[in-house]
């Protein structure tokens, strides 16, 4: 009798754990969700993007949908994987999207030389705003548009530079 | 008002089974169907001619393998085609980064840091490194495991290279 008493109530705590956990596994699912598809807040820092990012680091808000549709174009600033190591991700702009003809300084430190270079198919080319300090395209060459991990649409940190990035003029 | 609250239960089942799926599928493990040629040994093992309806194999893909991008030499891996992000390729890795790989139509190359070297099984159907060089590591998202389907064929997909001439000496 006791067991049975015994077993009635165990039966009803694990009911509860498993609701529980359930709700627990549903609460982590939203998360990764809105995470991956969505938007989702990025610390960024580096002297690449100097005039539109600071140099100490920037909370900024990356969304991801127009991503997926692919409507990320030149102008945009854009968090990437870096080809170099996929676990580090970088922050710079498009400057130019499949097709586009761009032309860019080889050394802007010492030289005045510039190349132009097509965009191939399915490739973007990216460029930090601080072009002596940045390790982009110009190095690395195209960067293939699966690579693209979001756009950057705000700055939420530090407080007084609250809003939308500035485009480059 | 009793069916209604039955649908409202229903919906609410299937978006929280929708919802921890999706999350389970994109972080852990998921299955995809492998069309094409491009692997033949190794998956869809039939010769053009002699199909009346092909069916395409499914495969299982661990996703646990993106959080460190450790991959082996001979692993059959999804990725993202570089020419087009909407598309998923699947491949078999063939050289890591700092290997040298030796082509008959160019010279000796060697894979720069972060980039992989991926090739089809079946050499002579197959669109991959061979013709657009590198890939990065980056792109990849996901490693094949297993076949789950057809019943015949259920069983692991082990990492060997299968031609000679494939590898890297």
């Amino acid at each position: 009798m006791k067991i049975l008493q015994f077993a009635k109530e165990w039966k009803s705590t694990a009911k509860e754990l498993v609701s529980h956990s359930f709700v627990f596994a549903q609460f982590l699912s939203l998360l990764h969700l809105s995470h991956t598809y969505i938007c989702s807040p990025t610390l960024v820092y580096g002297p690449s993007m100097l005039p539109t990012l600071n140099f100490t680091g920037d909370v900024v808000l990356v969304e991801k949908l127009s991503t997926l549709l692919g409507r990320v174009g030149s102008g945009d600033v854009v968090l990437v994987k870096s080809p170099e190591n996929p676990k580090k991700t970088i922050t710079k702009r498009i400057i130019g999207v499949e097709g586009d003809t761009v032309s860019f300084l080889v050394d802007p430190a010492n030289t005045d030389r510039f190349h132009s270079i097509v965009v191939p198919k399915g490739h973007v080319w990216i460029q930090g705003d601080n072009i002596y300090a940045s390790h982009d395209s110009r190095q690395l060459g195209p960067i293939p548009y699966g690579l693209i991990l979001g756009r950057v649409f705000c700055r939420v940190w530090p407080p007084e530079d609250f809003g939308p990035l500035r485009p480059l003029e | 008002m009793a069916s209604q609250s039955f649908i409202w239960n229903l919906a609410k089942t299937y978006f929280t089974a929708g919802l921890i799926g999706l999350t389970v599928s994109d972080r852990y493990a998921s299955f995809m169907a492998v069309r094409g040629f491009s692997m033949s040994p190794t998956f869809n093992p039939h010769d053009k001619k002699t199909s009346g309806i092909v069916l395409d194999d499914y495969v299982l893909v661990e996703k646990l393998c993106l959080e460190k991008y450790k991959f082996s030499q001979g692993d059959v891996v999804v990725f993202r085609s570089p020419t087009n992000y909407k598309q998923k390729n699947v491949k078999r890795i063939t050289a890591l980064p700092g290997d040298w790989i030796h082509l008959s139509s160019f010279d000796t190359v060697k894979i720069p840091k972060g980039h992989c070297w991926v090739e089809g099984d079946n050499a002579a159907c197959s669109e991959d490194s061979r013709s657009h060089g590198p890939i990065p590591l980056g792109l990849i998202c996901g490693r094949i495991t297993h076949v789950v389907w057809p019943p015949q064929r259920i069983g692991r997909v082990d990492g060997k290279i299968t031609e000679e001439g494939t590898l890297p000496l």
